[in-house]
């Protein structure tokens, strides 16, 4: 299906039906929704419902006792978790989160509006789980759970993106992305997930990443990019794999290991750490830093995430670091010490090149990439010269998860500058933690949910534009393999001539090396600045 | 789901017609699909359809544009050896189109 042209995307319809929203049937429209999950991935998993079925056909061949089943779901949750009870029963529905959604903002559908995203679970929590809801029904705001509402969450819950935008604004603080992992949830018990999830979590739960990469895939990709590595540089890299005993284990998100402009990211990650020398292992099952589980149920979450956990253990590493990865960080920040308590397995984490003490790490023991760089760079540890990116004019879109999951928003901007001389930040209410989420994370970046990606990543891009036209920017990096897949897209559709990369690609073409021959070319084989005749 | 009819039989497809189950696929499938787009497959599409399923039986995924890339050039000569060469071959894309015929899953995750 072609997508239409971006002037023809632009024009979006912000006014309301007349009806009001409970009277205003959910209309699935195509490019809007993801394709629904196979059954062998479920089974894979040992989840419910598995069956083939299409979001498109009228019958979803769901179990017979399916309102049961989330209704009974739905109270069990409510009462595990405070937060979620609490987000349920507070809202006041100001509506100060309603323009705050990408999706909301490029598609115009006021279902989108976060508010009311959750108020089509709010409006079955009402009926289901609240005196007044139960007595007073549709007075109370409350409905019941028929086929037509369970599709309605459905069509709406694979609508977020989980990026929590909208929580920033929130006067009470409800995290409406945690409404939506909790409708996900429940979605899951009746075997309602996506192919674009439900197959990498599969993939992931087999063979330790979202890709479904063997151990001998991964070394064939790094054989590529150790042969690329020594054509632009002239050294021959030699990483090690599933090493006891080595001091670091390096997580990297898979995308980077098999789809561009992600692989650059990590050939550069791979030429900083030979330089330095560094005592480090990438492990072929602990082989995914993002956790894709967290789109599908808590207990998904802490089964995928377990592995880097276990890896850790079995290698005997003294700490973890963390690649270029969006959600990994949201998972390892937020939920980890939660899940499974503080790691005392492994050491506190310190920086053998400069002894630095990452204090921030105490409990997790999980250091950044970029703090890690950033720790380098400051202490004058790196040979760089800024001068080879000086054809690239760079802006750094922050990932929602590093940004708003973890409060990280200096390292990066510090690295960028010390290896690149020309940046420009996009304007203030698009960065940091007001950050525009790429459109597509959560797992949302299927191609058959085109039309809904470009749309939410029109206000990310519509922000590229302005420092494109202002400034010249032609590269846009970001800290996140979600964000490279995405971005690639949605920028090249509504800017194009704007590339993307990641961050350690733009360290590495500036890292000056011992013993390096005469570099012409930058890690993608392109010449660098002033050697275009070379 | 939908099916492909082939020789009389029905095969499982996704929604974008992919196969679903690799090891059904049949040399003669890749002619019908790409009838269907109105492509006629030459022995240069041949060339990369075999490559795709060789490089996914050892491998289980299909490769990275720029291993075919690498390998087309390798096999076809230099002036092959780029994507805009594969792009003229299979207009939809080489890791869409090419792995559709070739019965090969597209992988999903962050890419």
């Amino acid at each position: 299906m072609a997508n239409p042209k971006p002037e023809e995307l632009a024009r979006i319809e912000y006014n309301p039906p007349k009806t009001g929203w409970m009277d205003t049937p959910t209309v699935f429209k195509p490019g809007i929704f993801p394709y629904g999950c196979k059954p062998k991935s479920l089974e894979t998993v040992s989840f419910p419902n598995p069956r083939s079925w299409s979001v498109k056909d009228e019958d979803w061949k769901l179990p017979e006792n399916w309102q049961e089943i989330f209704i009974e779901g739905l109270r069990e949750r409510v009462n595990k978790y405070r937060s979620f009870r609490l987000f349920l029963d507070i809202c006041v529905r100001c509506g100060a989160c309603a323009d705050k959604c990408h999706f909301y903002i490029g598609g115009g559908d006021p279902k989108n509006m976060p508010v009311l995203r959750a108020e089509l679970l709010r409006s079955v929590y009402r009926k289901y789980c609240t005196t007044s809801g139960k007595i007073m029904g549709k007075i109370a705001g409350a409905r019941e759970l028929t086929i037509d509402v369970l599709k309605e969450i459905w069509y709406y819950a694979y609508q977020c993106t989980e990026c929590r935008r909208c929580s920033l604004f929130c006067p009470y603080g409800i995290d409406t992305a945690e409404i939506t992992i909790l409708a996900r949830e429940l979605l899951n018990l009746l075997g309602l997930n996506i192919d674009w999830i439900a197959g990498p979590v599969a993939n992931c739960w087999l063979t330790g990443n979202h890709l479904g990469l063997q151990p001998h895939t991964i070394i064939d990709s790094f054989d590529m990019f150790i042969n690329d590595l020594e054509t632009a540089t002239g050294i021959r890299v030699s990483p090690t794999f599933n090493r006891k005993g080595a001091e670091i284990l390096l997580v990297v998100p898979s995308g980077d290991l098999f789809a561009d402009p992600g692989t650059y990211t990590t050939m550069g990650e791979l030429l900083l750490f030979h330089e330095l020398g560094l005592d480090y292992t990438w492990s072929t099952f602990a082989s995914e830093g993002g956790d894709f589980g967290f789109f599908t149920s808590n207990e998904m979450a802490k089964r995928l995430h377990n592995k880097i956990y276990e890896e850790a253990k079995r290698l005997k590493v003294k700490w973890i670091m963390g690649g270029e990865c969006g959600h990994m960080w949201r998972v390892w920040h937020q939920y980890h010490n939660t899940w499974f308590g503080p790691v005392d397995f492994l050491e506190e984490p310190v920086s053998p090149i400069t002894g630095t003490k990452f204090e921030n790490t105490k409990s997790n023991k999980t250091v950044h990439i970029c703090e890690f760089t950033a720790d380098l760079i400051k202490h004058g540890k790196l040979n760089l010269d800024p001068s080879r990116n000086d054809n690239l004019i760079v802006t750094y879109h922050d990932s929602c998860n590093t940004s708003r999951g973890m409060g990280f928003f200096e390292e990066p901007r510090y690295i960028i500058n010390s290896v690149c001389k020309n940046f420009y930040e996009m304007p203030p209410n698009t960065i940091r933690e007001q950050t525009f989420c790429c459109g597509s994370g959560s797992g949302l970046n299927a191609s058959e949910n085109m039309e809904n990606r470009l749309r939410g990543g029109l206000p990310r891009a519509n922000a590229v534009k302005h420092v494109k036209e202002k400034y010249g920017v032609n590269m846009l990096a970001c800290i996140c393999a979600i964000d490279r897949a995405a971005l690639v897209t949605a920028v090249d559709y509504w800017v194009p001539g704007v590339g993307v990369t990641g961050v350690h690609e733009l360290v590495a073409n500036a890292l000056v090396m011992k013993g390096e021959k005469k570099r012409t070319k930058d890690l993608r084989g392109e010449p660098l600045p002033g050697m275009e005749g070379e | 789901m939908p099916q492909l009819e082939f020789e009389g039989k029905q095969y499982e497809v996704d929604e974008d017609g992919y196969l679903q189950d690799w090891e059904e696929w049949k040399e003669g499938m890749a002619q019908l699909m790409a009838s269907q787009d109105g492509i006629t497959l030459g022995p240069e599409h041949w060339d990369i359809i075999k490559f795709l399923r060789e490089y996914f039986i050892k491998f289980q995924i299909a490769p990275m544009i720029k291993i075919l890339v690498k390998e087309i050039g390798k096999v076809m000569g230099p002036e092959k050896g780029n994507t805009k060469y594969l792009y003229q071959l299979f207009p939809g894309g080489p890791a869409k189109q090419a792995c559709r015929y070739a019965g090969l899953p597209k992988p999903t995750g962050c890419v």
